[in-house]
């Protein structure tokens, strides 16, 4: 596990960004934290590591967004609004098991549908030190995801 | 009957969303039929779209409302002269639905497919009000889109600026979730907004900037946090306030960005379309704004066509008819379908 706390919306985007060389086809990445904690903002320095120069927008209204264009696809999804279930019937295996990254918000949601590593980044808003202070948790499952977190954390601290 | 006197009637869907759709349409601008079949019911409970539960509830639908179409304009399949059909952007699960309803009447009447994109179809609403002349301007907010097009030509659309972050109708439903109010939260919102005054000054995102880019996620946050800082203090904010306040701060952005499009682009007509067109917040302003534009005069989608509908699908099927723009049996549903990015823009 890992900390690290941010004071800004480019800081979240800067991690994003750091995370993307040494991601593969298939990694699962969740993002987990309240409306507005900076989960589309790490997506779109995520996107942009990818070397993706498209957009990133929300993915809420229509679940998922694909963007091509990068070193590999990236695909996000936003299952907020499964609550009530139904993520058995998103096909999301066949993103899960397909050509690009997958980063998915809400995934508490859809727990049962998760492969069995993932990298779940925890997204805590600090109130108390500013409005604009988050805490990002990495938490790592599996041993190419403990790397990887491994890696990020030798990078920030140098 | 001559060949000119003979009506052209489309049977077109739209099933993108909450809304299974059918519409039959006469020379792409008399509504003969327009059945909509909403589950925005069966949603509110769950906060939002659900896509399991919209697909299914698109399968009982599209077929009692092909039917109650066909019989409501007094219309045989045998009288029709192709059928449309909504082939993206939308959930995939719900697209599937009215592609396959249409792909499957036209396969066994022997009629035209025509493919619509959705976008096209919420600016053809306003064709409804009067016919488009070109070059024109849309402003599209909705649910999932809020986006500038310009059209210099008869099925040409170009996007010159869009939201960066979250759409304007999302951010409604998202603060609305903050205040309570049941998906989808927009006429609340507006309801409260006349009720209320811009006291919270919220950020105006991207006003000023040099490009005709939307975003909405700042002012989202800066929502949020003045509530929940209420929260902990104990203090309760009045929501028609808070919603006057956000509203504001929507409409700001949403009509100085559409100014600064018109300066570049100068256009016959500026067309409102899309669910948020519907605010009454946003329609008052433009109206304003337009009164000292001399060239330009505002087109606002009817009210009743600024939902998902099939009547605005089939009105845009008639230009792409003419244009000979077809699909064929392999027409598949393009969830993330967009229109192009206007080649002198900078994105």
């Amino acid at each position: 596990m890992y900390e690290v706390t941010v004071t800004s919306p480019e800081a979240t985007m800067a991690l994003g960004q750091q995370l993307a060389p040494d991601l593969q086809p298939r990694d699962v990445i969740l993002l987990d934290g309240d409306l507005g904690a900076g989960k589309t903002t790490f997506t779109k320095g995520l996107a942009a590591g990818l070397g993706i120069t498209r957009n990133v927008k929300s993915p809420t209204f229509t679940i998922i967004r694909e963007y091509q264009g990068g070193r590999i696809p990236l695909y996000h999804m936003d299952v907020y609004r499964l609550e009530e279930g139904g993520g058995d019937e998103l096909g999301l295996d066949e993103y899960f098991n397909g050509d690009g990254v997958n980063v998915v918000e809400w995934s508490k949601f859809i727990a049962d549908e998760l492969p069995e590593d993932y990298l779940r980044i925890v997204f805590k808003r600090d109130d108390e030190a500013g409005e604009s202070q988050r805490t990002l948790r990495f938490e790592p499952r599996g041993s190419h995801f403990e790397k990887l977190v491994k890696q990020l954390e030798d990078g920030t601290n140098e | 009957m001559s060949p000119t006197e003979k009506r052209n009637l489309i049977l077109a869907f739209e099933s993108s969303c909450d809304e299974t759709s059918v519409a039959v349409i006469e020379d792409g601008h008399k509504i003969l039929s327009n059945i909509v079949a909403t589950q925005i019911k069966s949603h509110q409970r769950f906060g939002g779209v659900v896509p399991e539960v919209a697909s299914r509830h698109h399968i009982e639908e599209v077929t009692l409302c092909i039917k109650d179409a066909l019989d409501e304009a007094k219309v045989g399949y045998e009288d029709l002269d192709a059928v449309a059909v909504t082939y993206g952007p939308g959930l995939v699960g719900a697209l599937l639905i009215g592609v396959t309803a249409a792909k499957t009447v036209a396969f066994a009447h022997n009629l035209p497919l025509i493919p619509v994109n959705h976008m096209a179809g919420h600016i053809y609403a306003a064709r409804y009000v009067e016919p488009i002349e070109f070059p024109a301007l849309a402003l599209l907010v909705s649910g999932g889109h809020t986006e500038l097009v310009y059209m210099p030509a008869e099925n040409q659309f170009e996007i010159i600026g869009e939201t960066r972050d979250d759409a304007a109708g999302e951010a409604y439903d998202k603060v609305g979730r903050v205040m309570g109010v049941n998906y989808p939260a927009g006429k609340t919102v507006d309801e409260w907004a006349h009720q209320g005054k811009d006291t919270f000054k919220f950020p105006r995102a991207m006003e000023k900037d040099d490009n005709f880019d939307f975003s909405f996620s700042g002012l989202k946050s800066a929502f949020i946090n003045t509530t929940h800082h209420a929260d902990q203090i104990g203090e309760t904010l009045s929501k028609q306030d808070l919603s006057a306040s956000f509203q504001q701060a929507v409409v700001d952005v949403l009509a100085e960005k559409t100014k600064h499009a018109l300066a570049d682009y100068p256009v016959h007509q500026l067309i409102l379309a899309g669910g948020v067109a519907a605010n009454q917040g946003l329609r008052e302003r433009l109206e304003r704004d337009l009164q000292s534009n001399p060239t330009t005069h505002l087109v606002k989608a009817p009210l009743k066509l600024c939902g998902d509908n099939a009547a605005m699908i089939g009105a845009f099927a008639y230009v792409a008819y003419q244009h000979g723009v077809f699909a064929d049996a392999t027409l598949n549903a393009d969830p993330s379908l967009e229109f192009d990015w206007a080649a002198d823009s900078v994105k």
